[in-house]
Parts: structure tokens; C-alpha cells; sequence
């Protein structure tokens, strides 16, 4: 299995990749780890003429605070996730996701950019961006705009980014200290993608959800955002009877397809599952656990 | 196309070869270079047979443009024996009878290498997660696990005495 034919360009900075990125519109694509982009064109589900590699692009890759915010560069790969002391004690959960992602070899090339714009409902990194309240610095010909990371999934497969246009970092807004989070991941063995996920970020003031966000991965075309189960858990005690109504609440947006994973119910009744432990491991978190 | 002219140091050489665009490191690796100790298992990424050492970090070579390798530090299983006989960790796959029919071995070797390089006494459990994207069709897990056991300690105790 070999790509189809195409033109390979080696982008030397962010202007550099925009102008190539102008040049090929909807002929060109950008090549960051490539861990989801070379399978599709081994598979012919992708077939650009022209790649446009970003990797030679150092200020795209690297992790850093700016006052209370998290910057993270697109091509920041799995692995340093994983590594980063910075995450490790300001942002936890997304080095707790990088973890249950594929495999080591492909966490040292994928990255969380690549992860975050493929739009695959399968990948992990866009619920739990949902969660976090981040947003995506995006270049492109008309210089820079900002976008949510809520709101940005349109379908499988389509985002709110255009053609010529490039995500140059993440900002995520650095979560209040000792908050609890959690991602819990269901998945059939090592490198499978989610038979369905959840990410919980919650605050507690003593034993009152003071803010809670609730995410699911791969039960719907896009990543899902339960609003509803969060709103039933904010402001309120988080008793055993109201974490499950909120896993009930996660579980009536569900909306996945049948595949090898299983059937849909199965897939919905998972999700509930995967949120019920996703609150009680944030709670226990929240709560110095 | 134009071909890339690129150099790879491969194994503390440095070897010159002229790839298309579409053309992945495996297929240099093998075809061009005829370094056939990485082979081609599933070509979709999972089973890491095709892995190699780039720059330092283990990368599945079927997944990778070799024009993107330009320049790089690449270690194939062809690099880890030494004039004094098998490495350690080869050594350590016979013995504990690590392998059955051997081909998932070269990458199950160059990517227990790095992992001992980034982590000379792990434990089980992190052998395990280590291994996870190496999939081996006869041997189980089981005597692959004390293989890279077998050579940590052999490592280990091999610098120490170098340290004495
Ligand atoms: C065996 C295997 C198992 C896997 N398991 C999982 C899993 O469990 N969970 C999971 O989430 N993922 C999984 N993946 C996918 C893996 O994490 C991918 O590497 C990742 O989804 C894409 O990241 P990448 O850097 O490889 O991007 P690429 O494949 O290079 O790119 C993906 C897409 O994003 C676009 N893109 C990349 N960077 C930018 C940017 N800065 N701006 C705009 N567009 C950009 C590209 O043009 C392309 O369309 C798995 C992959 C494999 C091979
Ligand atoms: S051949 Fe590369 S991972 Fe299987
Ligand atoms: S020894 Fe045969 S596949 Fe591993």
C-alpha cells in the first residue's frame, strides 16, 4: 500500500505554509504527524496533489503558560503531552488522554493538532478540548482569527477550519487549581480508537458542583457536548442519585453508528458507563483523592 | 516527479539514495537500501514490525515519507549487533525463547532497544505498555516480556562492571 501521486513541499514557517496552502486551495493538504492523513491516501480515501509538510516548523511544536492561559503548539506530538511537567500539574487530563491514544510509536509521531483537526468522531483529543473551553488560533490568507473548539465539529470528517487555512496553536484557558477531571476511555484492546468516551472537568466548592463540563467521544458524528448532564450536576450535590440522571442525560444525546464496536445501544449504554466513571474519578480527584 | 535526494545516517552511516515523493522509509529501507531486517506486517500502522529508531524515538517506517526523513539518525535492527556477538537484547530474546516464527522480531527488538535506552529498569508493567504497538502472531507476550527483562539486567550489570 503506497500513497498516490503527489508533490511534496517542505513549509519553512507559518507564511510559507499559508502561501503554499493558497496556491494548491483544495488540492493541498498539510501533513503534521501523518499517522491519520497516510493511511487515508494508502486507502485512496485521500488523494491530494500536493503535501505540505509542516514539521520543519519549530514555533508549531512546544508547551507554554501565557499568565493563565495554555499554549500549546499543533505539532506537539502525544509523547510530549505525556511528558509535559507543565500539563501534568496545571492540565492533567490531556496527558491522561494522550496516554490512551493508539500506541508509543504512534503517540511519537501523531500530534494533538493533527488529532484535534482530522474530524474523525473517533479521536480524542477534540472532546476533551470541548471540555477545557479551548479555542484554535487559525492562520490563514486574511491573517489570524480565533475560534471555539465548542461548536467547531460540523460532522464526521468537517470543521468549521477552510481550505488555506492552518491551526497555529491551541489556548486553553488553565483550569482552576485543584479542580477534578477525568477521561475514561472504553476500548477493546491497545491502539483501538473509543468504543465511546468521556471527559469530566469538574470544580467543587465543599460539596457543591460549582462548574462542571461533561464530553463524549465517538456516540455521534461529531464530538458531543452533554449540557444537559452538566447543568443537572452545577450547583448541586453530587449525590449517587444525580451522577446517575447525568449519565441518563449523556446517554439520550448518543447517536453512534453500528460498526465492529458494536450496535448502537450497546455503544450508548457504554457512554453512560464511561460518564458515570468519568464524574465519581473528577469527584474523588476534586476532593485531593 | 522530481525525485528527493536525501541522506539518511543509517546506523552511524551516512547513505545517499534519491526517493519519490510518495515513497515510504520502509520501502527505502528495504527496496533501495536493502536493509531488510525492518519488515512490512500490516502496512496499516498497528503491528510495528517495520519499526525503527529515528532520531530517537521508535516510528513505524510504513507510515513515514522517507523525503521526511532527510537528514535523520536512523537505527535499524541491523545496528544492534556488535563485534563482540549478539546484543543483550537479541541475546535475551534467545534465551527466554522471545521468538517463534521471527517476524515480528526486528521491530520487537529496535523497539525494546529504545525502550531500554529511555528506561534501563522497567517493570513489568511498563514493558508492557512500552511493547503495546508490537504485535506478534506466535510467541505471546509472555517470554517477550522476560526477554526485555533479561536484558535490562544483563545491560545493567554490563555497566556496571564497565563502571568499575
Ligand atoms: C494504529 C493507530 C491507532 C490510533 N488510535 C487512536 C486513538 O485511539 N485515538 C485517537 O484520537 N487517535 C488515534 N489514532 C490517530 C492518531 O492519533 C493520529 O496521529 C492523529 O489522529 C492525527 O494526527 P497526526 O499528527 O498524525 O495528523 P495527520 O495525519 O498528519 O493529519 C490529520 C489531518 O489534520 C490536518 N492537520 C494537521 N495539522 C494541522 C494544522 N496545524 N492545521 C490544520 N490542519 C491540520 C491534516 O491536513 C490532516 O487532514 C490512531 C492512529 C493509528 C495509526
Ligand atoms: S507494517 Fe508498519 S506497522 Fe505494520
Ligand atoms: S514470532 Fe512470529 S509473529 Fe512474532
Amino acid at each position: 500500500m503506497i500513497p498516490g501521486r503527489f508533490e511534496y513541499h517542505a513549509a519553512t514557517d507559518v507564511d510559507d505554509a499559508v502561501r503554499l496552502l493558497a496556491e494548491h486551495g483544495a488540492d493541498g493538504k498539510l501533513l503534521a504527524g501523518g499517522h491519520s492523513l497516510l493511511p487515508m491516501m494508502k486507502l485512496r480515501f485521500a488523494e491530494p496533489a500536493h503535501i505540505i509538510d509542516i514539521n520543519g516548523i519549530a514555533d508549531l511544536r512546544g508547551i507554554r503558560e501565557e499568565g493563565d492561559t495554555l499554549v500549546i503548539g499543533p505539532m506537539t506530538t502525544e509523547s510530549a503531552i505525556i511528558d509535559s511537567g507543565l500539563l501534568q500539574r496545571r492540565c492533567p487530563v490531556l496527558p491522561e488522554a494522550a496516554r490512551l491514544i493508539a500506541d508509543p510509536q504512534v503517540r511519537n509521531r501523531g500530534t494533538i493538532g493533527g488529532d484535534a483537526l482530522h474530524g474523525d468522531p473517533g479521536n480524542d483529543h477534540p472532546a476533551v478540548l470541548m471540555a477545557l473551553d479551548a479555542e484554535f488560533v487559525i492562520h490563514g490568507r486574511k491573517g489570524e482569527r480565533r475560534e471555539p473548539v465548542n461548536g467547531f465539529y460540523v460532522g464526521p470528517y468537517l470543521t468549521a477550519l477552510d481550505d488555506g487555512e492552518l491551526v497555529t496553536a491551541i489556548r486553553i484557558p488553565t483550569p482552576a487549581a485543584g479542580h477534578g477531571y477525568a477521561y475514561a476511555k472504553f476500548k477493546r484492546k491497545t491502539g483501538d480508537y473509543a468504543t465511546a468516551a468521556t471527559c469530566c472537568l469538574l470544580e467543587m466548592d465543599g460539596d457543591t458542583c460549582r462548574r462542571v463540563r461533561l464530553t463524549l467521544t465517538n456516540v455521534g458524528p461529531t464530538p458531543l457536548r452533554a449540557s444537559e448532564a452538566e447543568d443537572l450536576l452545577t450547583g448541586a450535590e453530587p449525590t449517587a442519585e444525580r451522577i446517575e440522571q447525568a449519565a441518563q442525560a449523556a446517554m439520550s444525546i448518543c447517536n453512534p453508528a453500528a460498526d465492529l464496536r458494536g450496535s448502537p445501544e450497546y455503544k450508548t449504554h457504554m457512554a453512560g458507563e464511561m460518564t458515570r466513571r468519568a464524574i465519581r474519578t473528577a469527584l474523588e480527584r476534586a476532593r485531593g483523592g | 516527479m522530481a525525485k528527493h535526494a536525501i541522506t539518511l545516517n543509517i546506523n552511524g552511516q551516512d547513505m545517499d539514495v534519491a526517493v519519490d515523493s510518495r515513497e515510504l522509509l520502509i520501502h527505502t529501507l528495504r527496496d533501495r537500501l536493502r536493509l531488510t531486517g525492518a519488515h512490512i506486517g500490516c502496512e496499516t500502522s498497528h503491528c510495528g514490525a517495520c519499526t525503527v529508531d529515528i532520531d530517537g524515538a521508535s516510528v513505524k517506517s510504513c507510515t513515514v515519507l522517507a523525503v521526511q526523513a532527510q537528514g535523520a539518525d536512523i537505527r535499524t535492527v541491523e545496528g544492534l549487533a556488535g563485534a563482540e556477538g549478539l546484543h543483550p537484547i537479541q541475546e535475551g530474546f534467545f534465551q527466554e525463547h522471545g521468538l517463534q516464527c521471527g517476524f515480528c522480531t526486528p521491530g520487537m527488538l529496535i523497539r525494546a532497544w529504545r525502550l531500554l535506552q529511555d528506561n534501563p529498569n522497567p517493570s513489568e508493567e511498563e514493558i508492557r505498555q512500552g511493547m503495546a504497538g508490537n504485535l506478534c502472531r506466535c510467541t505471546g507476550y509472555q517470554n517477550i516480556i522476560r526477554a526485555v527483562q533479561h536484558a535490562s539486567e544483563k545491560m545493567q550489570s554490563g555497566e556496571t562492571a564497565a563502571a568499575e
